[in-house]
Parts: C-alpha cells; structure tokens; sequence
C-alpha cells in the first residue's frame, strides 16, 4: 500500500524546475503530482511519477542527488470536507505528519492525498481501520 | 620493506652523530660560500666552523622564501654552476620565482630518498608506476620519476592533465601505482563513474598523494573507490622536492628522512619549539645537500609530531599529515582556523568527505564564514525538518570544533569546482 515517491534536492535557483521537468518529460516520464519545499537557499522537490526507476536514473545521471521514499496515497471524494475528515482522523489516531500534497484525479470525482507519515506503519493501520482508500503505486500510474 | 635499511632504522644515537657531522659540514659550507649565510652568521656573532652540538641549531638564522627571491636566480647555490646538472623552478605565481639546484651527488640521493618513499608505501620494481604530477619547473614530476626508475619501477611519465587519456592509459598499460595529488585522484574517480568504468576493477594497487594537504576522509575515500592503499608524501621546492617525508605501508604519519633532512617544530609566533605533538610549523635545515643547503628553512607548512615508535621498524620520527599552512590559517573573530578542521569534521558526519568550499566574508565589521557543501545521498532527505535537522548538526559540529559560528550551505552535486592541482578551496572575500 506504499507509493514510491522520488525527492530530488535542487537550489534555489531560477531554471531549476524547469530543468528537472524537462529531463523527465525527454525521457517519457509522466509526473502525477508533485510539490516542493523551499527554504531561501535550496528546495526539495518531491514527485510522483509513472516510473520511479527510469526517473532516478535519469535525474542522477544528470547530476542531480535523489532519493526514493515510500509515502501513503489516500483516496477521497473531491467534495467539501473530504481531506478535513482524513485530517481528523489521523488527528484522533495521534498520527504525526511530515509533509503532505494533493491532486485531483482526471474524471475529477475524487482526490488523492499524499502523506508522509514519521510512522507509516501505524498510519497504514490506522487509515485502513477507519475505511479509508488507501492507492498502490500501479493504481495512481493508471489515473 | 626498506630501501636504505641501514640508514632508515639507525639506531636513534648514531643517527644524532651523523646528523652533527652533517650539519657541521653543511653549515661551515654555506659560511663558506654562500655570501647570504656568511654575512648572516657574521651579524649574529656564528662561529661556523666549530659547531659543537645539534643544540647549536637554534642559534642559526631562519631561511625565508623571500630570501630565495631576493637572491635569485643563483645566488644561494653553494656550488659553481659547471657543478649545478638541474635547477627547478616554483612558479612565481605568489610573487617572484625561486630557482634551486641539484649537483650530481643531489640528484642521485633525491632518487634514493623518493626510492625509500616508494618502498615504503609498497611499490617494488614489479609494479607498473603512473606520473601524473606535472613534468618541467615544478619538482614533483621528475622528483618521482627518478626515485621510482631508481627503485626499478616501469614509470609512465604521463605528467598532469588529459583526465580521459589518464583514465585509458591506466587501464590499458595496467598501471598497479598512481602518483598525483589527492584531489585530481578524487577528480578521476568522478570522471570514471561519469564514464561507467568502476574504478575498484583497475589493476591499481597504491596511491601516492601529495603536493597538497589532505585528509584522513579524502583517504578512506580514495581507499575504498579505487581499491588502493592511499599513502601519504611530502617534499617541497625549496628544500629538495618530493622525498622529504613519507607514510610506510602502516599509514599513519610520514617518516621524515631525518639522515638528510633536520627537523624542527615551532611555534609560529613564538618560533620556540612546540611541546612534542603539539601543532606547529615545520622547519627544515638539509644536512647533505651539495648545490642548494638551506638552514632553518620555514616551510609554514603546519605540522605535529606523532611521538609513538612506528611498527614499521623505521626510526625515523613520523610527522602528522599537513594540517594546512600558516598562511592559509584564516583568522576569523580572531580565532585561528584550519581549513582541514572543517574538512574532517565533514567527513566525521557521514565517513565520507564531501566536495567544500569555505567563503569568508566581513559583514557590518564581523567575520562571517560559510561553508558551502556539496549534497550527497546520505546528506539528503526529503522531510524539511530531517533536512533542517542535518544542516544543524553540521553547524554545530564545524562550532565546536572551530571555536567560531559557520553557515553551511547545500549546493548541488558536482557543482563546486574540482581541481587538478593544489585546491583551492577557501575564498577570502575580506578586504583587510
């Protein structure tokens, strides 16, 4: 129930983005979600991606640092309260989160939350035993 | 293994005998026929043909380079020049150049002091011998060479530069001894990745490193990446080039060859001597040398003596690698900084020693040093706060073990500047 998600460590310069983004997009490598944390020196760029392998491979042949980390991807009806009542919940569970992102599937009737948990095995518990949808990696590639 | 047993595990009070004889001999030559040295020993009040013990040392004058300049090109050669077969040059890239000269008796004891060197790290006439120091002015390419022709090595006298074609050379010629300075080795490495050749699969046995200072990290390093033993070597110009000082295969510290060369360790502000293993600037006065004597040479090279007997049999003292030089000790809020402390804590951290470069900067009238490091799978995480967390600690480290606050700044990999001859890797934007 773990999705691989790649982490790529890039400076806090203009062009940056882009550069990464291209490399992916040369090599046919299609991103499903993405988000970045930045402080004023550098980011780290977090990516869900169709194929985690070749998109490693690509990005540390072209220098750059990267690392792959197992995050949780929740599924939820795109509709008003739907991340509150997963936040709740790993709330009421003592869960403490790391960082988190979010994607709205293409029909567009729900949408994936993506966790790192400090836990994650307790997380998977937890979010099982409350009913929620939790996406294998294969599943969020075909979205 | 030695090449001069009899010479290199002398018994500690014969050794002193020769060295007197010797240093008597070598002073009452340049009171002699170095006008530079007579007029200094005749200000000082030296009577320099009755030396009467090695205590005597410390009332000789000290030799600055800038003695060197002021005499160039020939003027503190103790031989005619028809006796002179080579003159190396340093650079001048600091100020003016310095010229020195060998006779035929200094070359052929330079090829058996770097012979010893050479054994002593391991290297026997059956190995295949690579030389990647510069051939020409500089000392360490022809330094090399001779010692490892003498000791019956097959040399490739490659010289430095051309990355690619050292890469094929040594894979095609089956080179088992790399000689060049440890950065341009860890530049190797990198462009044999790049290239998708593992450097553990050469025939590569030792490695020879010199010409700068480096660290025990940069070893490990170079160890395990191309399966070497990696030793330790250390000469300079002005006192005869390489051969001065060597790691035997125990690898912990270099024996000075103390039967050429007289050793002493100073405080540099105080020029006394430092406590023994104490932190200091080595000086050095050449006992046999016939064309270029120098006395009391300071190398401001920084140094500190390992006193325990080596196992290796050899009863030479062994000095600690460089730890820098005088002049490259940055003073920052008027404490004293190395940058090879800043270099090991680095490698403490993860094992291995990232690419660095230290900036230093004054800003409002206050001395702000950050250090620049380039990112590496260990180093990185994906979690800001783990990332936070790292960065942290090794502020806190470079503090503790500089006595002075640092910003430390992640930079891509690859990205800093690698270097094919002594790095530079402080930037002193300062204007004092």
């Amino acid at each position: 129930m773990r999705v691989e998600q790649i982490a790529v460590f890039m400076e806090n310069k203009s062009g940056k983005l882009a550069e990464i983004t291209s490399i992916l997009a040369e090599n046919n490598i299609n991103i499903r979600a993405l988000s970045v944390a930045d402080t004023a020196d550098f980011g780290i760029l977090r990516l869900i991606v169709d194929d985690v392998e070749k998109a490693k491979k690509v990005l540390k042949s072209e220098g750059f640092t990267v690392g792959i980390t197992n995050v949780l991807a929740v599924e939820v009806p795109d509709k008003t309260g739907g991340l509150a009542s997963v936040l709740k919940a790993i709330n009421n569970e003592g869960l403490n989160v790391e960082y988190m992102y979010a994607f709205v599937n293409k029909t567009g009737e729900n949408a994936v939350l993506i966790f790192r948990f400090e836990d994650m095995d307790k997380a998977i518990d937890s979010l099982q035993k409350e009913g929620f949808t939790l996406l294998s990696s294969k599943v969020i590639c075909s979205l | 293994m030695y090449w001069q047993q009899e010479y290199e595990c002398m018994p500690r009070e014969e050794l002193a005998k020769l060295q007197l004889a010797r240093l008597q001999n070598t002073v009452s030559r340049v009171g002699n026929h170095v006008p530079f040295y007579r007029t200094k020993f005749k200000e000082m009040g030296i009577d320099f043909e009755n030396l009467k013990s090695l205590d005597d040392l410390k009332r000789l004058p000290f030799t600055y380079k800038q003695d060197l300049r002021d005499n160039y090109p020939y003027g503190l050669f103790a031989v005619p020049l028809r006796e002179v077969v080579r003159v190396h040059s340093s650079s001048g890239t600091t100020g003016q150049a310095t010229v020195v000269g060998y006779s035929r008796n200094d070359i052929q004891m330079w090829s058996d002091l770097v012979a010893r060197v050479l054994c002593g790290a391991g290297v026997t006439a059956d190995d295949v011998i690579q030389i990647a120091f510069g051939y020409g002015l500089f000392t360490g390419g022809f330094g090399l060479h001779y010692g490892a022709e003498r000791l019956g090595a097959s040399v490739i006298p490659i010289s430095a530069g051309n990355t690619k074609r050292q890469i094929q050379i040594m894979r095609d010629f089956k080179t088992t001894a790399l000689v060049c300075t440890p950065s341009y080795a860890l530049k190797m490495v990198d462009v044999m990745m790049d290239a998708g050749i593992n450097p553990n699969g050469l025939s590569l046995k030792y490695g020879l490193f010199g010409a700068e200072p480096w660290s025990e990290g940069m070893r490990q390093e170079l160890n395990e990446k191309l399966g070497i033993r990696a030793s330790d070597n250390y000469g300079l110009s002005e006192i005869m080039g390489p051969g001065v000082a060597g790691e035997c295969h125990v690898c912990h510290g270099l024996h000075i060859n103390e039967d050429h060369f007289l050793y002493e360790i100073l405080d540099p502000e105080t020029l006394e001597p430092v406590k023994p293993g104490e932190v200091g600037e080595l000086v050095i006065t050449t006992l046999t040398k016939e064309a270029f004597p120098v006395i009391r040479y300071r190398t401001r090279d920084l140094t500190r003596l390992i006193p325990e007997p080596c196992p290796c049999g050899r009863t030479f003292d062994r000095l600690h690698r460089m730890l820098g030089r005088t002049d490259d000790m940055l003073i920052i809020k008027g404490v004293n900084v190395f940058p090879m402390q800043i270099e090991s804590v680095l490698c403490e951290i993860k094992g291995t020693a990232p690419h660095y470069r230290i900036i230093v900067d004054r800003e409002n009238h206050e001395d702000k040093i950050t250090v620049m490091v380039e990112v590496f799978n260990e180093i990185f995480f994906d979690a800001m706060k783990r990332q936070e967390e790292m960065i942290n600690t090794i502020k806190r480290k470079l503090a503790s073990e500089l006595g002075v606050g640092v910003s430390v700044k992640l930079v891509e990999e690859k990205t800093l500047e690698r270097f094919e001859g002594k790095g530079a890797r402080v930037i002193d934007n300062r204007k004092l």
